[in-house]
């Protein structure tokens, strides 16, 4: 290899990596959050409690089923596959030409979705059922009880997998250059079709790729700390009271 | 006397093990009840179909006159009503002490953010709190936690508060402060409804005491009669093995 060739290469060429590395992480930002709010949305349905009879629960239950054969569909088919037969598929279904870039966000986000919907299913099971019952008890239906307790707490514990499904993203759109869109595979490849320094190029590309990941990855880290919360509270106004007094007249409870 | 909640008939079944059976009971407005009684006797699973968390089998439950297993009633309207403290605080995680007592009374009462702010503090300070409103719930002791669930439930304001064993998950030093501000309670004519082991409380405050027994209400009665002259024998073999 010829370090020659590298700085050459990008010299030359640096305005298409740069682009192909920004559509990369654009197409990557966009689908894992739409993604990630597919899984959440499919994780509040599926923990409905399920009505005793009648329209509702036979209404659920196609919903559930439904939900479920997505995220197994998605699950068990490559991504190159399914952008393949969805760029094409629409075209010929639909008789209308899908944009690759709206295709690519579309792709990468009923894919990630369908990962995302077992991931905070995993993550909703294992808030503690205590939390649920509190907010039941103090009167919350199925949808305050998700949004107001559960989700934030769901959301915090799926942070790893969240962020680990975005460098996954980062890394599989490569695949979407089969429907023509320029990320950052298409356009190092269009480079190296046309210098034919194959290595040098991909060299390039690795390195780019591999700086978007981390980079994602160190900041995933500090949001997580973020999220902890301070590590200690500020106490408003004097020493704590241990029990309440009961000669204090401000302590009654009916005025 | 105005009867707040009765019951009647109430059983409940998980799978084939009946755990309630035909129980007929009630509270009055300003009472305390203690519910006592062994371990497995069904004492949680009465207060869980009192507030609904489970689902009762069969029977009735008459909130101030009106049947809340009906088709139409609003079971979360109705939970409202009934404050509810678990032997396990649960907390809500998510949340600093204050925003506890204030998320219920924001989005279930509709209450505005201020107003519910001022009655989760008055609350707070009811149970000796107020000073931790920043905390977050694991920053704090078991009795702590206890105590600022009791605000959240009384700031919703109920009509009856509900408590499972809400010392039994306690280390032996916070049991007192905690039992403390029940006892507050007791005395500003809060209708109070407790589960409870620890007999000593049970005799000071109870209004009424009721001993249950492998899902059936054996006895009940003020506290000098169940616990002085229990009627029955299987009161007594209990008293027996527990206070001593
Ligand atoms: N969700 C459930 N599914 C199956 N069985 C249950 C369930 N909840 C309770 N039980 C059973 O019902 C019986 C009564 O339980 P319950 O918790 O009401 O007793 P308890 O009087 O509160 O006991 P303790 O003093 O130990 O809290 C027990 O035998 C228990 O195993
Ligand atoms: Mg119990």
């Amino acid at each position: 290899m010829s370090l020659d060739w590298v700085i050459t290469i990008l010299t030359d060429n640096w305005p298409m990596f740069l682009r192909g590395a920004g559509m990369t992480l654009w197409i990557s930002v966009v689908g894992t959050l739409i993604g990630a709010a597919i899984g959440l949305i499919i994780g509040i349905i599926h923990t409905i409690p399920m009505p005793e009879r009648g329209m509702k629960k036979i209404t659920l239950k196609i919903i559930n089923g439904l939900l479920s054969a997505y995220i197994e569909f998605f699950r068990g088919t490559p991504m190159i596959v399914q952008a393949m037969v969805i760029f094409y598929g629409s075209a010929m279904a639909f008789g209308f030409d899908m944009d690759v870039f709206t295709a690519a966000i579309f792709i990468v986000s009923i894919n990630t979705g369908a990962y995302m919907a077992e991931i905070v299913r995993g993550g909703i099971i294992s808030v503690d059922k205590g939390q649920f019952e509190a907010a039941q008890a103090i009167g919350m239906n199925h949808f305050q009880t998700m949004i107001n307790v559960v989700l934030p707490q769901v959301i915090r514990n799926i942070l790893p997998a969240t962020g680990n499904q975005f460098v996954i993203n980062i890394k599989d759109t490569a695949v979407l250059s089969v429907i023509g869109v320029t990320e950052l595979f298409f356009q190092t490849r269009t480079v190296s079709g046309n210098n034919f320094r194959y290595f040098e190029s991909f060299f390039i590309a690795c390195i780019l790729y591999f700086i978007m990941t981390y980079t994602i990855t160190l900041l995933l880290r500090r949001l997580e700390r973020k999220m902890e919360g301070p590590s200690n509270y500020s106490m408003i106004g004097g020493l704590p009271m241990q029990v309440v007094n009961p000669e204090d007249p401000s302590h009654k409870i009916k005025e | 006397m105005e009867k707040v909640i009765e019951i009647q008939h109430l059983s409940k079944s998980f799978g084939t093990h009946e755990v309630l059976k035909d129980i007929d009971f009630s509270v009055q407005k300003g009472e305390v009840v203690c519910v006592i009684g062994s371990s497995g006797s069904g004492k949680s699973t009465l207060l869980r179909c009192i507030n609904l968390l489970e689902k009762p089998s069969g029977g009735k439950i008459i909130y101030n006159g009106e049947d809340i297993l009906g088709d139409r009633h609003d079971i979360h309207a109705y939970r409202t009503k009934l404050g509810m403290v678990f032997q396990q605080f649960n907390l809500f995680n998510n949340h600093n002490v204050l925003n506890n007592c204030v998320v219920g009374q924001v989005k279930v009462m509709k209450r505005r953010k201020e107003e519910a702010e001022k009655v989760a503090i008055k609350y707070l300070n009811v149970v000796g709190m107020d000073q931790y409103v920043n905390a977050k719930a694991q920053q704090l002791s078991g009795g702590q936690k206890q105590r600022v669930a009791i605000a959240r439930a009384l700031s919703m304001e109920p009509d009856v508060m509900l408590f499972d064993e809400p010392t039994s998950a306690l280390d032996p030093e916070m049991v007192g402060e905690v039992l403390k501000v029940m006892k507050d309670l007791a005395k500003s004519g809060l209708t109070m409804l407790i589960v409870t082991h620890e007999m000593e409380f049970a005799k000071e405050v109870a209004d009424r005491v009721v001993f249950m027994d492998k899902g059936v209400i054996v006895e009940e009665g003020p506290p000098e009669q169940i616990f002085n002259q229990p009627q029955k024998e299987r009161t007594r073999e209990f008293l027996k093995r527990t206070l001593r």
